[in-house]
């Protein structure tokens, strides 16, 4: 905590070493967030083609065939197209938007400045952790452009299928490993990135500044910068194995006696459940990876504009722990079909349902704060209360989800397809909306439009219920998901009027979307100036100007002398008393 | 105050979807698709109270304290309600799943009663294949080297083994109404699934592994097979249909393919 003061830098001049190649975590963090900005639009656009392929599968639209002369002959959608926009867009959805910018990008930007620090604790590694990311969705979006095209076996890449090569489908060829490539590097990326916040936390914490008085998104990025460290090894670990059986012969994930296409192959020895059991290690703590930072960053939210402290500040961080601590022991629940042993499931089931129990505490601490506030609509507030809600009904589907006995018919059918759309997926972005307003006027200086926001807000809201909600219906009628068309089963067919109103849902809600980029480079631009504390917040980041200057705290040495969350305090003549505030 | 609304207009909507007889499922035709159903309802009920509690509780507070220029309650929390909500969600979370271990149990657990009528599956992209043991009532020896779709020996029966010779193989699978089935499951190529919706049983094939699933239907039809683990480009076409029969029917049958098999 003690040495920030011997970690001091001078700004660059050059344009290069000030925009592109930065230490600097502010413009880190931008540069990852305008990352992340770019894949959720390109993940987005993967979705609306398969909802209109789901709802249309023999339309022919002439500009598919111009993007994928072999995957769309004609301008007709093919089912290994359709797989493999599937799997893009659940691969750059979760690494590249959900991964990156509640962590990696206003994690790096707000992290060192509400701890008081003048930057991470390694600049360079947080910019080669950036250009490393960078260098891995290039690699991931080369996938689209070799011969076969992106892979098709989903984001979860389960073996054999991902290990067989070209054999097994177009796109589980070359697209494949460019495809694994990819996630490895972008796991080493991860790596760098978590090293840096753990050490960026303990070490360079302002005096006063103790742990139980950081406000909790820093709890939430530090406990996902954790969870990564831990998750990200294993994914590179099984990504080399994946990527040796498919180029060295060797044979991690393919048992002896496969016949594919009437050959039969030389493997002997592996585990297809193996792949499984590794990729949901990372797998099931990078749910938490995706969705800690937006949990973090609501109570923020939900507590300056409830104009009162936040709820159970100590339980709140106890959740937190609690859900990174279980997070790593739960990842059978997604295996309870495969095949793994019976008591197996019964033993992670379990540990399913108590890892409901921290999602539940937060969610009562919600409405505990903004019970008895004073709640000030801005829209940041509106997508803060709008991810609780979210949270709370992508939850509650997980409790049927975390029992074998009813995942037995749920598992793998649109049930699924919706719980984790509403919690990881829409929750999870929710937060980011909710960041981008309300920490917009710090990274830019100046204040994004309201009107706009809250428009595009109560669009959003209603567009994404519209989507998900029906999701549920479907798996309850049995629709299996990764179905390329609904034409071989009679009953799927039945349900074609679902699948056109979410399609619908979706459409309508990808072009509201475009408000949310007007509003963004046009404030960038035109916004109003912003003060430095326009929400009357109490956090470091709002005692110093917007945008802060390249070193934070222009050389002052602050010490920290209230907890986070001082709001509507008795006997002062403000409602808030900043962390700075003289004791 | 529109977010309340919205909030609780999503609530109503949310319950009348999943109260209604609009999408349910398929009538079940085994015991237990009944417990199943029985503890989907249960989950329901309890699920259903605390989102609909949660949300209106939500859209309450948003409704009811809007800033209206005064100053919120100063208050860091309650320590009691911590530890009220926290071990009420304990209880109700954890007592959901042991519930319904029950049903896990039943299909994973307890070995089938009485006579079974044992029936092996193999699938491959995209086509699934069923076998009985035939007259003699033994399964001819499998050697991978004879696999020969086009010859119509998908599980690669091995020729030299007499057990064999009367083997039925089928792309559909028919059982016996009410009597135990218990069916081997297994891949040649990569995973794929055994999914009958009216059964509520999901079973991954995997390539590698020899997987036992047991049911017993007790209502005579024909339902679909629907793989439901990703398999490649023809996931979406590969499907069988199972037919539960009068035992009488499934007999006669049976007999008519060994018949078939002999006339060769």
């Amino acid at each position: 905590m003690a040495s920030h003061a011997t970690h001091v830098h001078t700004p660059p001049s050059g344009f290069i070493r000030k925009y592109v190649f930065s230490l600097d975590h502010k413009v880190i963090g931008k540069q990852y967030y305008f990352l992340a900005l770019f894949s959720v639009f390109l993940g987005m656009f993967l979705s609306v083609l398969m909802r209109f392929h789901m709802t249309y599968p023999d339309a022919k639209v002439s500009w598919f065939e111009s993007l994928w002369p072999v995957g769309a002959p004609g301008g007709v959608m093919t089912p290994e197209l359709y797989l493999s926009l599937m799997t893009m867009h659940g691969t750059i959805m979760v690494f590249f938007v959900l991964t990156t910018a509640p962590q990696a990008g206003f994690g790096n930007f707000f992290l060192p400045i509400q701890i008081g620090a003048e930057d991470m604790a390694f600049p360079v590694l947080n910019m080669l952790s950036f250009w490393t990311t960078f260098l891995a969705l290039l690699v991931m979006c080369a996938a689209f452009f070799v011969e076969g095209g992106a892979p098709l076996g989903g984001w979860t890449a389960y073996a054999p299928l991902s290990a067989l090569g070209e054999s097994a489908g177009p796109g589980q060829g070359m697209g494949m490993n460019l495809w694994i490539l990819s996630i490895a590097l972008f796991c080493g990326a991860s790596l760098m990135g978590a090293i840096n916040f753990i050490a960026t936390t303990i070490d360079l914490r302002v005096p006063g500044m103790t742990l139980m008085r950081m406000p909790l998104t820093c709890w939430a990025w530090f406990v996902t910068a954790i969870l990564s460290l831990l998750g990200f090894a294993v994914l590179l670990s099984a990504g080399i194995l994946l990527l040796m059986d498919r180029t060295a012969g060797s044979s991690f994930f393919l048992p002896a006696g496969l016949v594919v296409n009437d050959q039969i192959l030389d493997h002997r020895g592996g585990s297809p459940l193996l792949w499984q059991h590794l990729f949901w290690f990372f797998g099931h703590p990078e749910v938490y990876i995706a969705i800690l930072p937006g949990m973090g960053l609501a109570s923020n939210v939900l507590s300056v504009f409830a104009r009162k402290p936040i709820f159970g500040y100590k339980a709140m961080v106890y959740a937190i722990l609690a859900i990174g601590f279980l997070g790593f022991v739960v990842w059978g629940h997604h295996m309870f079909i495969s095949g793994m042993n019976p008591y197996t499931s019964i033993a992670f089931s379990i540990m399913t349902m108590a890892i409901g129990v921290p999602s539940a505490i937060k969610t009562f601490n919600w409405v505990g704060t903004l019970w008895g506030a004073q709640i000030r609509l801005t829209t940041a507030m509106l997508f803060a209360l709008g991810f609780v809600s979210l949270f709370v009904s992508g939850g509650i589907s997980g409790i049927f989800l975390g029992q074998p006995g009813l995942d037995l018919y749920l598992h793998d059918t649109y049930f699924v397809v919706g719980h984790f759309h509403m919690i990881m997926g829409v929750a999870a972005i929710f937060g980011m909306f909710s960041g981008t307003f309300f920490w917009f006027p710090k990274m830019f200086g100046r204040m994004m439009n309201e009107t706009l926001g809250k428009i595009h807000f109560y669009l959003t809201f209603i567009g994404v219920y519209a989507i998900f909600t029906p999701m549920h219906v479907l798996g309850i009628v049995g629709n299996p998901r990764r179905y390329a068309d609904y034409k071989t089963f009679e009953f799927m067919g039945q349900l074609l009027n679902v699948h056109t109103f979410m399609t619908h849902a979706a459409i309508f809600t990808a072009v509201v979307q475009v408000l949310f980029v007007i509003n963004l480079f046009w404030s960038m631009k035109k916004g109003a100036k912003a003060p430095d504390n326009p929400w009357e917040a109490t956090s470091l980041e709002w005692s110093i100007p917007s945008p802060p200057p390249f070193d934070n705290f222009g050389g002052k040495h602050l010490t920290v002398q209230h907890g986070p969350y001082e709001y509507a305090v008795p006997g002062k003549e403000k409602d808030h008393v900043m962390q700075v505030d003289p004791a | 105050m529109l977010l309340a609304l919205l909030i609780w207009v999503f609530t109503v909507v949310i319950v009348w979807m999943f109260a209604g007889d609009y999408w349910t499922f398929p009538e079940a035709i085994n015991e237990h698709g009944r417990q199943y159903d029985q503890h989907f309802a249960t989950t329901l009920y309890i699920t259903g109270a605390i989102f609909f509690v949660s949300q209106i509780a939500l859209g309450w507070t948003i409704f009811k304290y809007r800033d209206n220029g005064g100053r919120a309650t100063y208050s860091h929390g309650n320590n009691k309600l911590e530890v009220l909500w926290t071990s009420a969600a304990a209880v109700l979370f954890i007592g959901a799943v042991l519930l319904s271990t029950r049903i896990w149990a039943g299909v994973h657990l307890t070995p089938p009663q009485g006579e079974v009528v044992e029936i092996e599956a193999v699938a491959k992209q995209f086509l699934f294949n069923f076998r009985y043991a035939g007259a003699d009532g033994k399964f001819g020896k499998l050697d991978i080297k004879q696999i020969n779709d086009a010859a119509g020996n998908p599980f690669g029966i091995d020729e030299k083994d007499p057990a064999g010779k009367d083997d039925v193989v089928n792309s559909n699978i028919r059982v016996p109404k009410g009597k135990p089935v218990r069916l081997i499951l297994r891949s040649r190529d990569v995973i794929h699934n055994f999914f009958v919706r009216e059964l509520r049983v999901k079973q991954d094939m995997v390539p590698g592994m020899v997987i036992p699933l047991h049911f017993q239907a007790d209502k005579v039809g024909k339902y679909d097979v629907a793989c439901s683990e990703l398999c490649g480009l023809g996931h979406h076409q590969m499907r069988a249909e199972l037919e539960v029969m009068e035992p009488a029917d499934f007999e006669k049958w049976l007999q008519e393919e060994d018949a078939k098999l002999k006339a060769q």
